[in-house]
């Protein structure tokens, strides 16, 4: 028990502190880092939850791809975030002020929770019945029964936002060469090839 | 899952594979095919309003209660079809005069159409939140479909920034309503707040946050400030197809959250809707007196419709739930119609869309003209036309039901946008005459434009047609 809390506090700790890294960081690339350092620890609460599935997935999808793909942007376009940042601190007092209103309002509402009745009823799949299977077991048996429609429909998305992305960014330019696979398999050597004989000191 | 059912999604099925099926016709033969599918997506979705109408509208939910087709959903999927049969239809031309016709537009609006006719028949909020990304990212990526105008770019990355916040505020709202209820399906949310003698809090920040979501998705004020710059961004046949079909899907999951899900906490959501409603009307007509484009005042006058259709919503009546959807489909109509003269003026080859232009209209081309009048004189509400009876049966339900403030106020505001409607109609037979249009309207442009004018004259024939339509689908909503 003392492990977890001790654990739990570690990853909390530094979730925090690098989350605060991450947006006061002067040079971006520092600001990518701690927030993958953020993910790894957020990562780490999953793990403690009980959760491996969805810790294991936060570090493969956040920190394989999009950290990396947020490195590659900072690194590759040459966007000067200083210069962005300027003015930003005049919004500072207005930020802190709705912020704190709503994190009063929230702390306001989560203080006088309470749940419905019946709420064990309720829930869509039952907390039972999972206790000898993985995360991940546990995930397969209902994402392709009780929910195929929604993840039929996360395909969708999926493909609309591919067709998408094809649609705004790719351009047909003149003049372009490209590579015709069954043009230069049809090639035969005897069109193209001329084999001559040189005799020696005479020249072609 | 025992009701693991499909026959209720088979239109939907159908339009995703001739959708995938246009975009690979499209992708071996190039962009000179837009036309065709255009054409081919109209008989397409025509196909499915068929098939629509030869399910059984009376069924239980589907897919783990995911979805279902009843009387409303197959009525507002008939109006969302219809919908985008005009909006292809006003597309086609102008995308060959713009040059922008490339063959995934017909694809991308057939999966935006997808995500609303599902919007309407979600019975759980994974697949509302499901369908609604559908829509909004179709919608996003039309939005930007003009690439090499800036204008169009800067509408896009507006809409896709705000819509995003939006779609965070709704998640956040649904998360709260699971935390009290334990439960993301309709039924059991439902039955989870029924009885109570008070109304959680948890659960009311959680439907506040849900209703504000879903008011950015119909543009109700104070969540309106995307509409007028993404409305002028776009390309026209865009904003067209904007002003016309996502309003009724994103009004139609209002309608069912609203009138059945949050049945119970009827006095907490009116509230809100009360607020969204007077807010709605009175930007609506003042805002747009000071435009001078006519897609910016298209936009302000959705949100102005907007407001009149809230009304009908808030008072939470068989009767209101009926005027909302009678209005929206004479607003269909209406709208289509009015974008398909805007569409049509064109000098020296570009599109024009200033008021200033319409100047002395009735002289160069009259027929354009009156058709143009008709449409504004019905949109502000001037009887026997059909825009006055939306308007009447929303006031009348607001009145039986002893909203008299709102119905006072909504009665002000159309005073007030009949102002700008009445300048369009000023300006095109009153002024000094400005240069001729090209006068190119083609066939499907001209059909579109006597559908509507058609609808808004002969309405007053057959009125209890519509009427009865519309009380027979939100039937499904009081049980």
């Amino acid at each position: 028990m003392l492990v977890q809390a001790f654990a739990f506090y570690l990853f909390a700790g530094i979730l925090v502190l690098s989350a605060l890294m991450v947006i006061t960081a002067r040079n971006p690339v520092h600001s990518v880092l701690f927030l993958i350092l953020g993910f790894f620890n957020s990562s780490g609460l999953f793990v403690l939850l009980g959760a491996e599935f969805i810790g294991m997935i936060m570090v493969i999808v956040y920190v394989g791809a999009v950290a990396v793909l947020f490195l590659f942007v900072v690194m590759m376009l040459d966007i000067d975030f200083a210069n962005l940042r300027q003015g930003a601190m005049q919004y500072v007092p207005v930020g802190i002020i709705i912020g704190g209103i709503l994190l009063f309002e929230l702390v306001a509402l989560y203080t006088s929770w309470h749940f419905a009745p019946d709420i064990a009823g309720n829930l869509d799949v039952p907390d039972s019945g999972f206790a000898e299977v993985t995360n991940t077991e546990a995930l397969g048996l209902v994402l392709y029964t009780k929910y195929v429609a929604a993840f039929q429909l996360a395909g969708l998305i999926l493909f609309v936002a591919m067709v998408g992305a094809i649609v705004l960014t790719h351009r047909v330019r003149p003049g372009v060469r490209r590579q015709k696979v069954s043009v230069q398999q049809a090639r035969s050597p005897d069109d193209v090839l001329e084999i001559v004989k040189v005799a020696p000191k005479t020249g072609v | 899952m025992n009701d693991f059912d499909i026959v209720p999604l088979v239109p939907e099925i159908f339009m995703a594979m001739m959708g995938m099926g246009f975009l690979l016709v499209g992708v071996l033969q190039g962009n000179r095919a837009t036309s065709v599918l255009i054409w081919a997506s109209c008989v397409m979705l025509f196909i499915t309003a068929v098939l629509t109408m030869n399910f059984d509208w009376d069924r239980p939910p589907t897919m783990n209660a995911m979805f279902i087709l009843d009387e409303f959903a197959g009525s507002m999927k008939l109006i969302i079809l219809l919908g985008l049969i005009a909006s292809l239809a006003l597309s086609n031309e102008y995308l060959q005069q713009e040059r922008i016709a490339r063959f995934e537009y017909p694809v991308i609006m057939i999966f935006a159409g997808i995500g609303m006719m599902l919007m309407v028949s979600a019975t759980n909020m994974l697949s509302l939140y499901m369908a609604l990304e559908l829509q909004s990212l179709s919608l996003y990526v039309l939005a930007a479909f003009y690439r090499n105008s800036l204008k169009s770019a800067e509408a896009a990355s507006k809409y896709f920034i705000l819509g995003a916040l939006s779609s965070g505020m709704l998640l956040f709202g649904i998360s709260l309503i699971y935390g009290y209820s334990g439960s993301i399906d309709f039924a059991t949310i439902k039955t989870s707040i029924s009885g109570l003698e008070q109304i959680p809090p948890g659960f009311i920040v959680g439907m506040v946050f849900l209703l504000a979501g879903l008011a950015f998705k119909i543009s109700a004020v104070p969540f309106h400030m995307w509409t007028p710059d993404v409305y002028q961004g776009a390309p026209s046949s865009v904003t067209a197809f904007f002003a016309i079909v996502p309003k009724v899907a994103a009004m139609g999951l209002l309608m069912r959250l609203c009138l059945d899900v949050f049945e119970p906490a009827t006095e907490q959501w009116q509230q809100i809707l009360y607020f969204l409603a007077v807010a709605s009307l009175i930007v609506g007509s003042f805002a747009a007196i000071a435009q001078d484009n006519l897609k910016r005042l298209m936009a302000y006058s959705s949100i102005g419709n907007m407001g009149y259709i809230l009304i009908g919503l808030v008072v939470a009546s068989p009767e209101g739930a009926g005027a909302v959807l009678y209005f929206l489909l004479i607003y269909v109509f209406m709208t289509a119609g009015v974008f398909a003269i805007i569409l049509t003026m064109r000098r020296d080859g570009l599109a024009t869309v200033s008021i200033g232009d319409l100047a002395g209209l009735s002289q160069n081309n009259p027929i354009l003209a009156y058709a143009m009048a008709i449409l504004m004189f019905s949109l502000s509400g001037i009887p026997p036309l059909a825009g006055f009876f939306g308007k009447l049966f929303i006031f009348r339900a607001a009145i039986e039901q002893e909203f008299y403030i709102l119905a006072v106020i909504g009665l002000l505001a159309s005073v007030v946008a009949a102002y700008y409607y009445l300048r369009i109609v000023k300006v095109m037979f009153f002024d000094e005459p400005a240069d001729k249009f090209d006068n190119i309207m083609g066939f499907e442009r001209r059909a579109v434009l006597l559908i509507s004018t058609a609808f808004v004259i002969g309405y007053i024939f057959a009125p209890s047609l519509v009427f009865d339509f519309a009380m027979s689908a939100v039937s499904s909503l009081f049980l």
